[in-house]
């Protein structure tokens, strides 16, 4: 491309100069690393050359291919709850305050934004071990005798990547809801439609932009979560990026963790396709 | 459902009911963090021993408050290094990749803009783990052809800042983009007709509309970087930014410190919140 000589002028050597950081930083930094990651998970460490030895080992060994799945199924599992907890909200926020409260509301929604994952994990941790806040309150409250550990069962792992990812999801679902003309929903009451219909027929295809960039998020944020099931979880969360670290720092097997990473990648390439396929949204659309 | 249908009684109590519910749980971790922070135990738990600031101000024993443990306060300098550096890159080059995406067009323009989304799908350890590899690569092909030996390449902070770069300038680039869409562009050639070159008219005229937008990339991507631990924690060497040294004190117990340290957060973060609000509303 570069030998069209009429690119000497101003505007054109502006391009050029504004394309050169966005290719350096996609080539460097996206594109070549993961291709690496690939050569890297089908190159035989001693002996060199080709080989799917690292993702044999991920099918023949169970504990990887079900924790596999495992991480998959939790992580859509917390995006339909995500969407189904975050959805009246965004509902109400959009459409059923005016003025001064919608603006509050709205921010109380970000407010786990701004403070790290971390602290609050370290919330929930706080609220739901043995001798935490909830635990003492019912036992307070006179309805079990010692303490009960909450934290480490699936439950809480669900918990906690629905309320770290929530916020993502209700972002975007207001911000399509807001754009829905309220005299939509009533020419459908006026047309004789009771609360289900208009939901269905009117409020859910209106909001599908947002319901999937909400879902594609929170799904990639569950997927890809690590604190959340080790703190949360405990030792035996069973969450695959945790396999992922394991491979590489605890056991230095680049290879595997590779080939996990590059499965992983699979997976979430797969899905979030899939949900763009079928909801008949556009990638740029929903992420941009 | 809207103002103007009325719904049953019982449907708005189930539903305010239903919203209070989810106040209480968006909020209640953040409280106990908070109240915590002031219980004068070893532990953050119950039971209540008293109110007491030592996990802020107490020098040395075994309540050493957060603003002498010099561990934490050297990890939340480091963390506020690599957050400026970050930020100062992301903000510069999705800038320069707004004013590409919105003022030309080109062979490949629409590819490139979907490369350019992919960082918000890609999980962010796989972005860690292939950044390093991909990293100790090149560093081990120099160190063996031409025996240069490019430290920055292996795992420490100067990865950390580029792995954290890959994905922040994406965000950055979406929020300039956003307002650089709305601007309207006869004030630049106006600027043009009054005899300022192209170059000028930009940094008399564009830039100065973009300042919230550019200042709101710069605080969001300030704090993504703060705290963000997946694809730190692939990158660091033997210095532990914030969120790593949390980390491993959560998992082994750690004392009231890191509530205390979590207020000073919140504070911050409040802080930083408030003043992009106000950026954003001044237009």
């Amino acid at each position: 491309m570069s030998t069209i000589s009429r690119s000497r002028s101003p505007i054109k050597l502006g391009m050029w100069l504004l394309l050169a950081p966005l290719c350096l930083w996609l080539l460097l930094l996206i594109i070549l690393p993961h291709l690496e990651l690939l050569t890297y998970s089908l190159s035989a460490p001693d002996e060199g050359g080709f080989t799917f030895e690292f993702y044999g080992e991920f099918f023949g060994e169970s504990l990887y291919w079900r924790t596999f799945l495992r991480t998959a199924v939790m992580s859509i599992l917390a995006t339909i709850l995500t969407l189904l907890i975050g959805f009246p909200v965004a509902f109400f926020i959009a459409k059923m305050i005016k003025g001064r409260s919608k603006g509050i509301l709205f921010a109380m929604c970000l407010i786990p934004f701004w403070v790290s994952e971390l602290v609050r994990t370290f919330g929930w941790m706080i609220l739901l071990r043995e001798s935490g806040v909830i635990s003492t309150a019912l036992q307070w409250l006179g309805f079990i005798d010692s303490g009960v550990e909450l934290l480490y069962t699936d439950a809480t792992i669900m918990l906690g990547l629905v309320y770290s990812a929530m916020l993502f999801m209700v972002v975007p679902l207001v911000s399509t809801l807001d754009s829905l003309d309220d005299s939509y929903i009533e020419a459908g009451y006026d047309l004789g439609g009771n609360n289900w219909n208009i939901l269905r027929e009117i409020v859910i295809p209106h909001a599908m932009p947002g319901i999937v960039s909400g879902c594609i998020i929170v799904f990639m944020l569950s997927l890809g979560n690590y604190l959340t099931p080790v703190l949360l979880g405990g030792k035996d969360s069973l969450w695959f990026t945790e396999q992922i670290y394991t491979q590489f720092i605890t056991r230095f097997n680049w290879e595997q963790g590779s080939a996990f990473g590059i499965l992983l990648l699979i997976l979430s390439s797969l899905i979030v396709w899939l949900g763009l396929k079928v909801t008949g949204q556009s990638f740029t659309k929903t992420m941009g | 459902m809207i103002p103007s249908i009325k719904q049953s009684r019982r449907f708005y109590r189930v539903y305010h009911s239903y919203l209070v519910l989810f106040f209480v749980f968006l909020s209640a971790p953040l409280l106990v963090v908070g109240a915590f922070a002031f219980n004068d135990s070893l532990f953050p738990s119950f039971p209540w021993e008293g109110f007491t600031f030592d996990w802020f101000f107490n020098e040395a024993g075994d309540k050493v408050g957060i603003l002498f443990d010099s561990e934490l306060l050297e990890s939340i300098a480091l963390s506020c290094g690599i957050a400026i550096v970050t930020t100062l890159f992301a903000t510069l080059v999705a800038c320069t990749n707004a004013f590409l995406f919105e003022r030309y067009d080109f062979f490949g323009k629409s590819f490139l803009y979907v490369l350019m989304l992919l960082p918000l799908v890609i999980p962010g350890v796989l972005l860690g783990v292939s950044i390093l590899v991909f990293s100790s690569q090149v560093a081990n092909y120099f160190e063996d052809y031409w025996l240069i030996d490019l430290e920055f390449l292996r795992p420490g902070l100067p990865l950390v800042v580029i792995g954290q770069f890959a994905f922040i300038t994406t965000i950055c680039t979406l929020i300039i983009s956003a307002r650089l869409k709305k601007f309207d562009r006869t004030l630049e050639e106006a600027a043009l007709n009054l005899g300022a070159s192209p170059l000028m008219a930009v940094f008399t005229v564009t830039l100065p509309y973009l300042k919230p937008a550019l200042i709101g990339a710069a605080i969001v991507s300030f704090l993504m970087s703060f705290e963000n631990f997946n694809t730190t924690f692939m990158l660091v060497g033997s210095d532990a930014p914030l969120t790593v040294a949390m980390f491993e004190r959560l998992r082994e117990g750690s004392t009231p410190v890191l509530n205390a340290l979590s207020v000073l957060l919140m504070l911050g973060s409040a802080v930083l919140a408030i003043a992009n609000m106000s950026m954003q509303k001044k237009d």
